[in-house]
């Protein structure tokens, strides 16, 4: 909304038709009978059903907060960072106050949320090329990202067998493998339907996996023998198999560590001044010991991360507003149109397959390339469904809705499930003075006691597998979106075709950013 | 007809496509290979028959199963996702069912039993010592799936009738995963052992070796085959039939010719989910052991047998089953176990690229 207020017509029809409204609305009779409780004083614990019911109530407005900012915001950044922020406040309250979480174990949290958001985020930008803007329906997201990856750790790795070659090289190398084998993919993408392109791909995907999985290639490429010939001799470069194999070491610990493979060596003087600085910090709400080393190091490469997924969105911003990015979407909208007016669609397509793959193998080379250690189970299917329902959240088609998307999905949908399995025994415990006690073993263990009316046997058991429940929870979550809402929270937008803003400042009143919202990317 | 034109058809082969000469170019040095290797005596002639007999057990179960995915694909218009799930929900309710039933009296209490953790020692389900606890539980696997299909339908895909393919595809692999994981939460992901005791088996002996067939594989067989030539008869003989291939081949003249859609979707689903429900049941019967991924793992293999065979026929998927089996198996002649899916999955991306109408292209015989 620019220029003017928020109308009051804008507001009701914000809640009668708002999913976000919907949810508020339901914490708030959640909020009115927990007064109501507290008020009674049930439970006796007075403490607690105030500090419960604040918390409910910061988080109702969040989403109400989240909401408008979503439906009348113009600026694309508020909107990122007004996301992030919110989630942030929610895992602040509720690791301080029901979980009882340390400075450190605090900071962590954040931290861990903002590198699974970031690492989501680039994901889904990269198929945001493939699927949002030229409609190639790339289902091997996993597949791309294990050959980015691999790559990086055969050249350049600790192991002994990798090469050894310098980390920028390792890098590099895995960004063009990810690319050359985006390039084998699209091979097919120039003859195929949408659907045959995603058997294809989540089958080259599954290629990938077996063949890094494969005790063949563990410890070195074989020779290759047809009918008694030798056609390659052996290459002494493996890929570990099963085991997995080691990644380089963070570069980022360069900056702390005098040598970073080996932490006795000593601190540098920005180690020695930041670790010292974080271990000093001392919150007079939370208590415990100040941020650790290994936090620090770690937040240090989340704000690498970071700067990555600003130049992924920055250059795909590019490429949408380019002349090249015009005729990706005049493919996605109608290939035989953009075709009879002269493109090559087809080189178009192979050049774009070969981007978004060279991305999604940076991005795994960013994610599981940092982690010191990476296998074939890493690259699995369910890796790529991820970023499609991350994808499909945000709004396929906008980079905007990609990051929030990626946001989104990491810490609501991925992280949030196990961080309400530790809140839930916290809070009945706190809050009705109940214990759970030791989950049933089986399933029937669980379910046998509701002829007993007795449902906690069966909520300890849900919440022991909460991990399980959140791939159903998923699996529902795509139907519902692919049946409710195909365009998710930014496809709606209308997108300008020209690369320079078309509007007249002057008559750019009245309706809201919903109706001609004008977002290039 | 003479020795020019055949050179000249080859000459053109190489020029125009030359990919699919290499790829020709290949697949004779394959078989020269495996003459060779069977000429050196480096490949044994009965482990070759013995990789072909496996091949085709696994090869008829993906076909059965790749029927129901093929009509699915012609008739509802999109690649189904959760069809393998299918599989695993059939196998997984209709074993529950077959320990229950040959458990029943034993000491064994009726919780290890519907959770398959009773020792499969003491159940002891053969299909020689309890034919009628494998033939029962295979009716409840094919009931149960067919419930759970029209359920879904119901719920799922009913709403979305008019949504493209790829819309209906994305919500197949959302389906996919609630299935899977509603299996995991009740049946946990640890492999259960199924079949114990002895089963009957004869070796047959060949050339320079013998080839094992037991009792398993030959119901999986018998079954797979009656069930096949069933479906056969139901489409041949009935009008369903008939009504199935005008779905296929255009939806709105099929409509206002009068034929009720919705009815011959729901038929679709019905035999497909039966189908997959029972092929589920053979291949745990036929392995004696299975885990929550069963159908999973084996959907890329089905998807490769429908796409060979041409999608929305049913003989092309048994055709396309057959051939993926054995090419699945046979493949072991050459590569290690870790390849034999990769093998599959290359013979399928090849024939999409070379001949994406697949063996039985444009004759939709469903």
């Amino acid at each position: 909304m620019s220029g003017g207020g928020f109308a009051l017509a804008d507001a009701r029809s914000y809640f009668r038709d708002s999913t976000a409204a919907t949810a508020a609305g339901v914490l708030a009779v959640l909020y009115v009978l927990l007064s109501i409780a507290a008020m009674a004083g049930v439970g006796g614990t007075v403490p607690a059903w105030r500090e419960t019911v604040l918390v409910f109530t910061v988080y109702a407005l969040l989403i109400v907060a989240v909401g408008m900012l979503w439906r009348y915001s113009r600026n694309d950044a508020v909107i990122i960072v007004g996301v992030m922020a919110a989630i942030y406040v929610v895992y602040l309250m509720a690791g301080v106050l029901f979980l009882g979480l340390p400075l450190n174990g605090i900071v962590n949290t954040l931290r861990r949320i903002t590198f699974l958001s970031a690492v989501y985020a680039m994901l889904v930008l990269a198929l945001n090329l493939h699927w949002g803007y030229t409609g190639l329906f790339n289902i091997g997201v996993a597949g791309f990202m294990a050959v980015g990856v691999y790559t990086m750790a055969m050249l350049s790795g600790p192991a002994d067998i990798a090469l050894g070659l310098p980390l920028p090289v390792g890098i590099v190398g895995g960004v063009v493998a990810a690319a050359l084998v985006g390039a084998i993919a699209a091979l097919p993408a120039l003859r195929l339907d949408a659907d045959y392109l995603a058997i294809v791909t989540v089958a080259l995907s599954e290629i990938i996996r077996l063949s890094y999985n494969s005790t063949v290639f563990q410890s070195s490429i074989p020779r290759l023998r047809l009918a008694g010939i030798t056609l390659l001799p052996s290459i002494p470069v493996g890929t570990g198999g099963g085991q997995g194999i080691r990644t380089p070491t963070n570069p980022v610990r360069a900056l702390y560590y005098k040598d970073p493979g080996d932490t006795s060596a000593g601190l540098t003087d920005l180690g020695e001044f930041a670790f010292g600085a974080a271990d000093g910090v001392s919150v007079t709400l939370i208590g415990g010991q100040g941020v650790q080393p290994p936090v620090v190091i770690a937040l240090t490469y989340v704000l690498v991360l970071v700067a990555f997924v600003a130049g992924f969105y920055w250059l795909l911003i590019r490429v949408g507003n380019s002349p090249f990015g015009r005729v990706l979407k005049a493919i996605r909208e109608d290939e035989l149109v953009a075709n009879s007016l002269g493109k090559d669609t087809q080189r178009f397509k192979i050049k774009t397959f070969m981007l978004g793959c060279a991305l999604m193998g940076l991005a795994g080379i960013l994610w599981r390339g940092s982690t010191g250690f990476t296998q074939p189970g890493d690259y699995l299917p369910i890796q790529t469904f991820y970023v499609f329902l991350a994808l499909i959240i945000g709004g396929a088609g906008s980079n905007t809705g990609s990051v929030v998307g990626g946001i989104v999905f990491a810490t609501l949908l991925f992280e949030g499930p196990t961080t309400l399995a530790r809140l839930i025994p916290e809070l009945l415990q706190r809050l009705f003075n109940t214990q759970l006690g030791s989950p049933p073993s089986t399933f029937v263990g669980a379910v046998a006691p509701i002829a007993q009316l007795d449902l906690t046997p069966l909520l300890a058991y849900s919440l022991r597998n909460i991990s399980t429940l959140r791939f159903i929870l998923l699996g529902v979550l795509i139907v519902y979106m692919m049946q409710n809402r195909p365009d998710g929270l930014f496809g709606h937008r209308k997108e300008v075709a020209a690369g320079v803003d078309l509007r007249r400042p002057d008559r750019d009143t009245g309706a809201g950013a919903a109706t001609d919202g004008s977002e290039s990317g | 007809m003479g020795v020019s034109e055949t050179y000249e058809r080859g000459r053109r082969l190489l020029v125009e496509r030359p990919f699919l000469a290499l790829v020709v170019v290949v697949g004779v040095l394959l078989f020269l290979d495996l003459l060779y290797k069977l000429g050196t005596g480096a490949v044994g002639i009965a482990t070759v028959v013995g990789h072909v007999w496996n091949g085709t057990v696994i090869g008829l179960i993906i076909g059965l199963a790749g029927i129901g995915l093929s009509l699915t694909y012609s008739i509802l218009g999109f690649a189904n996702f959760s069809h393998g799930d299918y599989l695993t929900a059939g196998a997984f309710s209709g074993w529950a069912t077959s320990y229950l039933v040959a458990g029943l009296g034993s000491s064994a209490d009726l919780a290890a039993l519907f959770l398959l953790t009773a020792s499969p020692r003491a159940v002891g389900v053969t299909i020689a010592s309890k034919p009628l606890a494998v033939f029962l539980g295979l009716g409840v696997a094919v009931v149960f799936t067919v419930v759970l299909a029209l359920f879904l339908d119901r719920v799922v895909y009913e709403p979305m009738r008019d949504a493209g393919g790829i819309s209906l595809l994305i919500a197949s692999i959302g389906v996919a995963l609630a299935i899977r994981y509603a299996v995991v939460f009740v049946y946990s992901t640890d492999i259960r052992g199924l079949t114990a005791g002895d089963v009957p088996r004869s070796r047959l002996t060949i050339v320079d070796g013998a080839v094992v067939i037991d009792a398993h594989e030959v119901a999986l067989v018998v079954g797979a085959v009656a069930l096949m030539l069933g479906v056969h008869l139901l489409l041949q003989r009935t009008t369903l039939g008939k009504a199935m291939r005008a779905m296929a081949d255009n939806k709105d003249l099929a409509r206002v010719t009068g034929i009720p859609t919705e009815r011959v979707i729901t038929a679709t689903w019905i035999i497909g989910a039966a189908l997959a429900g029972s092929a589920g049941y053979l291949i745990a019967l036929k392995r004696g052991a299975m885990n929550y991924n069963l159908g999973w793992v084996l959907l890329l293999l089905i998807f490769a047998a429908v796409i060979l065979g041409g999608i929305g026929s049913v003989y092309g998927a048994i055709l396309g089953g057959v051939a993926i089996g054995v090419v699945n198996n046979l493949s072991l002649v050459w590569i290690p176990s870790d390849f034999a899916r990769v093998a599959a999955f290359l013979i399928m991306i090849l024939i999409l690229l070379f001949r994406p109408e697949g063996i039985y292209g444009g004759v939709k015989t469903a």
